[in-house]
Order: structure tokens, then sequence, then C-alpha cells
């Protein structure tokens, strides 16, 4: 049995509806207009113990309610859910016991409390025996460089600060299924870097699932080996990062040192175009991009080599905000 | 006992952070005690022109103002900032990821709320009205010094008392879900629990058509119990059925808070979304 096996799960919120103008503002005192809101309709998907799953969409996707569903804090409306054989709105004390859960967008320590003191009312709270906890808080705080916060009130932390500090919380009770909500939002390059590298110890050593929603494909790229794409409340896609790019289109990337400064004309003229997309060059450096599909990259090698002198040159994919840009158009979705 | 530990851990992590607010606790030191002469003085006047016995005594009706000046912010007059904020951001659904009871969980952060501020305002008030007055040679005025059966006897009631408190403004908390908002329970409250508990005028000084009502009404656990056994006006004899009264009045109310708060969950969360 699957850790985590979701089907056909389904969330339909009600919304009033505000009719224009003041004429429709008194409509609506007697006659309100309720709208459906489909955020889930109808997903399924099944997770293993020690995965580490990359959820992705854009705003509004349903990213969040699934989430929120999965931890046990919002109720579907359709479909089943079962996190290790409990059904998480239903046993939910039982199931809070044994999941881990950290909202980027909010903490769960308490505001005013010093960080040690969050954590053993924590321990209390779950109930977590005293030689347990002890070794999950030294290893939290060696694994987090949390010693020097301990001290301190949550109030007062910065935000990379409160996040190691909301990561440990949310482990002391040692859960092996963790879900992690936007971990890196507003976090800066050394915050990030230090985040999924902790992620990435606690899947591989500890064996904890994880379940991670971002917008940072960096995020991705870095940790998931599995990806799922929700738009419009259905998921899109499943699988690799190279599923991924599969599905919306084989672009690649040449980029190419000249030794001499070439221009984009002849460059242009003597690939002749075959399967390129997009060439631009700056100074001695070309970026073509081009489809693997039409072009084999070692052909379009042999091509650039055969007729100009070149210093160095790599392949590379393209970033995979592209890739998930181009998917979510695809579907008509999202804000950009 | 250990199934009550989560509960408990969480009312002293609760109780110790509001015990800092001390500049608060001192104005309201300064303005109970005010009122609280205010209020002798009012009664005392009453009483000057009052013909024939009276359900209490002068001295009983002191112990009544005072003990109703610090023990004030026991009341479920008001309802906690934080869970406030907490309803109006949503983040109220966020509770649901502890392992924990929902209604138990509420109910320990209410008695720490209930009870903490209360702690640090009564022991100064106490200690003015029991001690200072009299060195000031306003021993009439002061709070008197209770009987030991009156003392263990207050000590019981008062328990009960915040424990009724706390469900009172539990239940308050728990209407938040429906309105959003605390504005609305916030001004109702004060009106009917202070009259109702016997907090603007003790309740034996009420009219006698109205006594039948308000014997049973549960404010009165709230003041009029604890602080007549204080001072004997309640016999000793007679306060474990008061307190007995108390408690099943608190009891009553969270069964209703309970049966209310599952069906506000739903609605909590249908908003966390």
């Amino acid at each position: 049995m699957s850790q985590i096996e979701v089907q056909n799960l389904a969330k339909v919120f009600r919304v009033a509806e505000r009719r224009a103008g003041l004429a429709g503002a008194f409509r609506g005192l007697v006659d309100r207009r309720m709208r459906d809101v489909h955020a889930l309709a109808g997903v399924d998907f099944d997770i293993e113990r020690g995965e580490l799953v990359g959820y992705i969409g854009p705003n509004g996707a349903g990213k969040s309610t699934t989430i929120k569903i999965l931890a046990g804090i919002l109720t579907p409306t359709g479909g089943t859910c079962t996190v290790d054989g409990l059904t998480p709105w239903r046993d939910r004390r039982r199931h809070a016991a044994r999941i881990g859960v950290v909202f980027g967008q909010r903490t769960q320590l308490w505001w005013d409390l010093p960080v040690i003191e969050s954590f053993e009312l924590l321990q209390r709270v779950y109930r977590v025996p005293e030689a347990l906890f002890a070794t999950n808080r030294d290893r939290m705080v060696e694994l987090l460089r949390l010693g020097p916060l301990l001290d301190t009130p949550v109030r007062q932390l910065s935000l990379g600060q409160r996040m190691r500090a909301d990561l440990a919380a949310a482990l002391l009770h040692g859960p092996k299924l963790l879900f992690l909500d936007e971990p890196t939002i507003g976090l800066d390059a050394a915050a990030k870097l230090a985040m999924r590298d902790f992620v990435r110890t606690l899947n591989r050593e500890e064996g904890v699932t994880v379940v991670l929603t971002t917008h940072d494909m960096d995020d991705i790229e870095a940790l998931c080996e599995r990806i799922m794409v929700i738009g419009q409340g259905r998921i899109l896609i499943d699988g690799g990062i190279d599923e991924l790019r599969r599905r919306v289109g084989n672009e690649r990337v040449l980029i190419v040192d000249f030794e001499e400064g070439g221009s984009l004309e002849v460059l242009a003229r003597e690939l002749d175009g075959a399967g390129l997309r997009d060439v631009r060059v700056t100074g001695k450096r070309a970026r073509i991009a081009f489809d693997a599909g039409a072009i084999a990259p070692a052909a379009l090698i042999a091509r650039v080599t055969s007729r100009f002198g070149v210093h160095d040159l790599f392949v590379e994919h393209p970033p995979i905000e592209h890739t998930v840009a181009d998917l979510y158009a695809e579907h008509g979705e999202g804000d950009a | 006992m250990s199934r009550l530990k989560p509960y408990t851990a969480v009312v002293s992590a609760r109780y110790r952070n509001l015990l800092q607010y001390r500049a608060a606790a001192f104005a309201g030191f300064v303005t109970q005690l005010f009122w609280g002469s205010i209020r002798l003085m009012i009664l005392a006047a009453f009483y000057a022109a009052a013909e024939g016995p009276q359900p209490m005594n002068m001295v009983e009706v002191v112990a009544y103002v005072w003990l109703g000046q610090a023990l004030l912010g026991m009341l479920p007059w008001n309802t906690d900032a934080d869970f406030k904020e907490q309803v109006t951001s949503g983040a109220v659904a966020y509770d649901l990821l502890r392992p924990l009871d929902l209604y138990g969980y509420w109910y320990a952060r209410t008695l720490a709320f209930r009870t903490a501020t209360t702690t640090l305002r009564a022991v100064p008030m106490v200690v003015f009205a029991m001690l200072l007055l009299p060195a000031f040679g306003l021993a009439e005025w002061a709070l008197p010094v209770p009987s030991v059966t009156g003392l263990i006897g207050f000590l019981a009631a008062i328990t009960a008392a915040a424990l009724l408190s706390t469900a009172i403004t539990v239940l308050a908390h728990i209407s938040m879900l429906w309105t959003l908002s605390g504005e609305g329970v916030d001004r109702i409250l004060p009106s009917f629990v202070t009259i109702l508990s016997g907090m603007i005028v003790p309740l034996p000084l009420f009219p006698d058509w109205m006594q039948p009502f308000l014997s049973w009404q549960p404010f009165r656990g709230l003041c009029d119990v604890p602080y007549r056994i204080y001072s004997g006006n309640i016999p000793i004899a007679e306060a474990a059925n008061e307190i007995a009264f108390t408690l099943a009045w608190t009891l009553a109310i969270v069964w209703f808070g309970r049966f209310l708060l599952s069906r506000g969950v739903r609605r909590l969360v249908v908003q966390g979304g």
C-alpha cells in the first residue's frame, strides 16, 4: 500500500457573488447569488514511502487546497484520501500526531515564546517521550544551526531563522511524512540553499517522505525526482523532470564561445535554420535554442564546429520556469 | 493525569506569557480602585438612607465590592485579542494541525487568558484593600479578613467561577466562527455579565420579585456565590450546594460549546481555503 493514496479528490467552495452597483448591493441582501468554485476537480495520485515529490501549479490551481486536505484541516467535497491508512479529516488527531507540516506563509510557533519554550510546549502537545525529544531536538539544533537562536522570542527572528525554527518544530515528534507549503518563499539565497540541503538530508538519510509545494523552480530542480503539476484543479503531469520537459517540447540550448566574434547573420545563414528556435549573439558568445526532435544535438554541434573556430561549448536545458509557463499557457491558466 | 498534560502545558505557557503585561495590570489596578471607591460611596449612601433590615450588612457589602474590583478581569466580559486576530486572519484553522481536542485546546488557552491578568491585578488590590486601608485608619471600608471556613469555601467557589467564566468566554470565541469578528460579542457581553453576576449591584439588593430569576441564572456563580461565601452571607453549610450549582452550569455550557464547535469546525474548514 502506498503511503498516500488519493482518488478522485474534489473540493468545491461556494462563494457569494456580488452584483455591481448600489442596486446590486441591495438585491444581494435578499437574493444571494452563489457561485461554485472547483478548487479540485478530481485529483488522483499515490505517493510511496521515502519519495520527495514537488507539487507545483499557478496561484489558485489547487496546490494549497490539496495540502490542507492531506494535512486534515480541510474536508473535501468528494473522493477519497488515505495517509498511512488514516483518513486525515476523520482521524484528524491521530493523523496530526504522525505528520509534520510547515506553511511558509505563517509560523506555527508561539509568537511571544522563546524558540526553546515553543519546542518544549510542542513536546507536551505531541506527547513526545523525554529521551526521544532530546535526541530529535539536538539533531535539529545541529542540522539547522539553531543553537544561538533558542532563547530568542520567535517574533524577533529574521524570516530565514524563523523558517529554520519552524522546520525543527514540525519534526520534533519524528514524523515520517512532511508537508512543506512554499517553504522557501521570501528567503534569501543562502537561506534557500540551507533549506534545500536540510530537506535533502532528511529525505535521503532519514527516509522521510516529503511533499513540497513551491513557486521556485530551483527548489524543484535541486530536490525533486518526481513532479506533479496541477492546473484548474486537475493533475496535468505526474512524472520526472524529463517527462515535464518532453511534454512541452524538446527544447535545448546550445551555448557556444567562438574564437572570433561572430555575427548573427553569418551564423543564421550557415546553420540554415533547420530546427532552430532562437539565436542570440553577444560578443563572442552565441545562445542557440533548438528543437532536439528536429535536429540532434550532436549534429548541430558538428555543424557549428565544422564552420567556426570554437573555444568552448555546452548544451543546457532551458530553465524549468519556461517549461512550466509553457505548460500553463497550454492549459489556459496562470497570470503570466 | 498524563492525558491532560498537553492541555496543562498550554495553560502554563500562555499564563506565563500573559504575566508580562505589568503596565496594563497597574493601569487596571488604578482604574478598579477608583470604581471600587465610587461603588462603596454609593452603596454607603443607600444604606444610610435605607429603612429596616437589608439582606446584606455593610461589612458584607464592602467585602463584595472589593472582591469584585480585585477579580473583575476574571468575568467573561471580553474576548482574547489574539484569538480574534487568528479568526480574522484564518490562522485558526491551523489549530487543527495539533493532535489535540480542539475544544480542550481552546479551553486551556482561554483559562490562562481569564486568570493570568486577573492574578496580576488581584494581588495588589487585596493588599491595598485588606492591609493598607486599615493602616490609613479606614478600617470600616477595608476588605475584612475572612473566617477560615469562609476562606476555604471562597477558594473552592472562585475556582468553580474561573471554570465557568472560561466556558462562557470559549462560547464567545466559538461564536466568532460565524460572525468572524469579536466586535458584537465584546459589546453585548459586558452589559449583562456585569449586571447578572452582581458586579454592578450585589444581587441580594435587587427587588424581591427578581430574586427567583437571579438565583437560577449562571452568571451568579461568577461573583455573587464566591463573594457571599467569603463574607459568610452564604453560610458555609450551603456553600457546597452553591458551588455544585456553578459547576452544573459550567458543564452545561461546556457541552453546548462542544456542540457548537463541532458544527462551527465545518464552517471554519470551508473558510480555510
